[in-house]
């Protein structure tokens, strides 16, 4: 028989509670001043340049707005896929991605030259700009899960809930095909376009999405005192390693396509052997941190049990991750424009030989973190104001095929 | 006097309306004014500004097409207005590039300024149309309404655009510039709207190089034209099939 869940806020009137408040919003507060810092004077005041014109906002916020689709995932597999044991999930799941969306758009309107002019941007449209399909997508998606969300919360909504996760799930994919693509359709530069980044974001925003899932679902049971079943948690953090696998594989892919291609040696040189910080960033980052060590923490029998580790191995997909996007987007722009092939330029003013320098400055990464802990102070908050998870995730209650270990 | 190579198909389009009076009046002033496009009528897609460098006469050490650009549109340079900015966050509408052939050694030197292509990725990637292509083919960027997003700057294959890192005083009135906002080569949109040559063009002629043409593409008549046609012209980085407004000779 299908048991009935039961909903709760959060008490929040714990110390703990309050210093989690604290702290998230003073990191806030720093990357509000940050933001203003940069607005004040101009972006001279950054690592940024006209060589590399995209620094760490953009590495934080790309993470973000990734992440916030893969966030999704719980809801959509409980949705889209019919799988019980999610239901529960996915409220938590929704909010989240609409808050981790918000963090990132955040930091990418502080980071404009012009943050005053966000109406310009939403009321001038250039419909070839993919930048342009990204802004629709991005409000679309507040919309779409922000419906979602209030169909499984009002009960008097909840049959229409399943096609509103339908419709979030296209919406999603639609979403990180975009931004991906922000990148892989930019074919004046060889650290990018490749039609395979859409794909590749997308595989990697579930892995991104699910490890902060993990870790935000994890933290709250623990926090609260209350049961998260052991299965839940074993169901997640495979699937998280699935995700790490997938992402890995589009990651290999991609490599080697260009490894392939003659006229994308040059670029994939630098990434894998001779980019320095980036290529350290690439092995080290990317795949040591991001992939091979989570993947063995999430699937060693010793490991594999404990959630110390696989909160751990969460934290490695994120730090992986950003690493992802630091040498994805910074270090496809340090890498020089190949404008005459055949020849070499020994002299120029605008800093057209050689690989370019970046050096992110405080403010940067603040404004980074500032978002980052903006999406995640949204959490606690909204979690004492609406029932977004049940009373008990202990497997009992919400597995309809759970059975006593005998 | 050094011959200009402007359009002479314009000159005849001129000649059959204003032939007599202009040919007694002394200097080029009245020739001018006759010629200018009204401020209100739009631009058109007769034409298709263009211009060609030839690296064979492109001078080395000299920069005067870049020290012109600079003086005429009030950027960089001795007096530069971005006095807070790294040399990499400084502004460049236009610079010279030296190049050495990797098999062979031949060096050659040119000008590297916005391509003004015809299907601009500039254009294509801005989200808000503010990079935009004027009828006669000028690539340019419409200051109120850019966010300062850079899309177009990860997009140029040319890295021929620049951002506004600081706030900027003394600008030229038919320049602007501003802070936060993308800028590059208007092609001195100000003088060819004038029936004027860009600056960097009229300097290279001036020191005798003859290195730079200008003109309408689409005029079979025009001296770039004839130059291309007799001589060619390539396109940097013409596997993107950007048909560009601007080509070199002997790269």
């Amino acid at each position: 028989m299908k048991k009935k869940i039961t909903y709760t806020e959060i008490e929040g009137r714990s110390l703990g509670y309050y210093a989690l408040l604290v702290v998230l919003g003073a990191l806030v507060l720093l990357g509000a001043g940050a933001a203003l810092y940069m607005e004040h004077n101009g972006h001279y005041v950054t690592g940024m340049s006209n060589q590399i014109v995209w620094g760490m906002p953009h590495v934080f916020a790309v993470f973000l707005i990734v992440a916030a689709s893969g966030a999704l995932n719980v809801a959509s597999i409980s949705s889209v896929f019919a799988k019980t044991a999610y239901k529960p999930m996915a409220p938590l799941s929704a909010l989240l991605a609409i808050s981790l969306l918000l963090g990132g758009l955040v930091i990418l309107v502080l980071d404009l030259g012009h943050p005053d002019r966000l109406i310009v941007a939403m009321t001038f449209y250039n419909f070839k700009s993919i930048f342009a399909w990204n802004m629709i997508l991005y409000n679309g998606f507040f919309v779409i899960v922000g419906v979602y969300l209030w169909f499984m919360l009002d009960r008097t909504m909840a049959n229409y809930s399943k096609y509103a996760g339908f419709a979030a799930f296209f919406w999603r994919l639609t979403l990180t095909t975009g931004t991906g693509s922000i990148f892989g359709f930019i074919v004046a530069r060889q650290g990018f376009d490749s039609a395979i980044m859409a794909p590749m974001f997308v595989v990697m925003s579930f892995a991104y999405g699910l490890a902060i899932f993990l870790l935000v679902l994890m933290a709250t049971y623990s926090w609260r005192g209350a049961e998260l079943g052991d299965g839940t948690v074993r169901r997640l953090k495979n699937l998280l390693g699935v995700f790490i696998a997938g992402a890995m594989y589009f990651v290999v892919v991609f490599h080697l396509t260009n490894l392939y291609m003659t006229k994308h040696h040059g670029v994939e040189a630098f990434t894998l052997r001779d980019g320095g910080i980036y290529t350290q960033l690439f092995w080290y980052g990317e795949i040591l941190v991001g992939g091979v060590l989570p993947l063995i923490l999430l699937y060693l029998p010793v490991t594999g049990k404990s959630r110390i580790a696989i909160s751990f191995a969460s934290i490695l997909v994120i730090l992986g991750g950003l690493a992802q996007m630091y040498v994805t987007i910074v270090g496809g722009q340090a890498y020089p424009l190949e404008m005459f092939p055949g020849k070499e330029i020994i002299a120029s003013s605008f800093f057209d030989a050689g690989v370019k320098s970046y050096t992110p400055t405080l403010a940067e990464a603040l404004l980074g973190i500032g978002g980052f802990a903006m999406a995640l102070i949204m959490i606690p908050l909204a979690l004492r104001i609406l029932r977004f998870i049940p009373v008990s995730m202990a497997d009992a209650e919400i597995d309809p095929h759970y059975r006593e270990a005998k | 006097m050094k011959q200009l190579p402007t359009d002479p198909s314009r000159r005849n389009f001129l000649g059959k309306t204003a032939a007599a009076g202009l040919l007694i009046a002394p200097g080029v002033l009245l020739h001018q004014v006759a010629q200018a496009r009204p401020a209100d009528e739009a631009a058109s897609s007769k034409v298709r500004w263009g211009m060609l460098v030839d690296t064979n006469t492109c001078s080395k050490g000299c920069d005067a097409c870049v020290t012109a650009c600079q003086t005429e549109n009030g950027w960089g340079g001795e007096h530069s207005n971005e006095v807070k900015s790294s040399p990499e966050q400084q502004s460049q509408w236009i610079r010279k590039v030296t190049l050495r052939d990797k098999q062979n050694g031949h060096e050659q030197s040119l000008p590297l300024m916005c391509q003004h292509c015809e299907t601009p990725p500039c254009v294509d990637v801005c989200p808000t149309g503010a990079s935009m292509k004027r009828a006669d083919g000028i690539v340019l960027v419409d200051k109120h309404i850019c966010i300062g997003c850079r899309y177009c700057m990860m997009a140029c294959p040319y890295k021929a655009r620049s951002f506004v890192h600081e706030e900027l005083h003394d600008q030229k009135p038919y320049a602007p510039r501003g802070k936060g906002t993308v800028e590059s080569c208007t092609m001195c949109v100000h003088r060819v709207d004038k029936d004027g040559t860009p600056a960097c063009v009229e300097a290279c002629n001036k020191a005798g190089h003859q290195a730079m043409w200008f003109g309408d593409l689409n005029n079979p008549n025009s001296d770039i034209s004839k130059r291309l046609k007799e001589y060619g012209g390539n396109q940097i980085r013409a596997d993107l099939g950007l048909n560009t407004g601007v080509r070199y000779q002997g790269l």
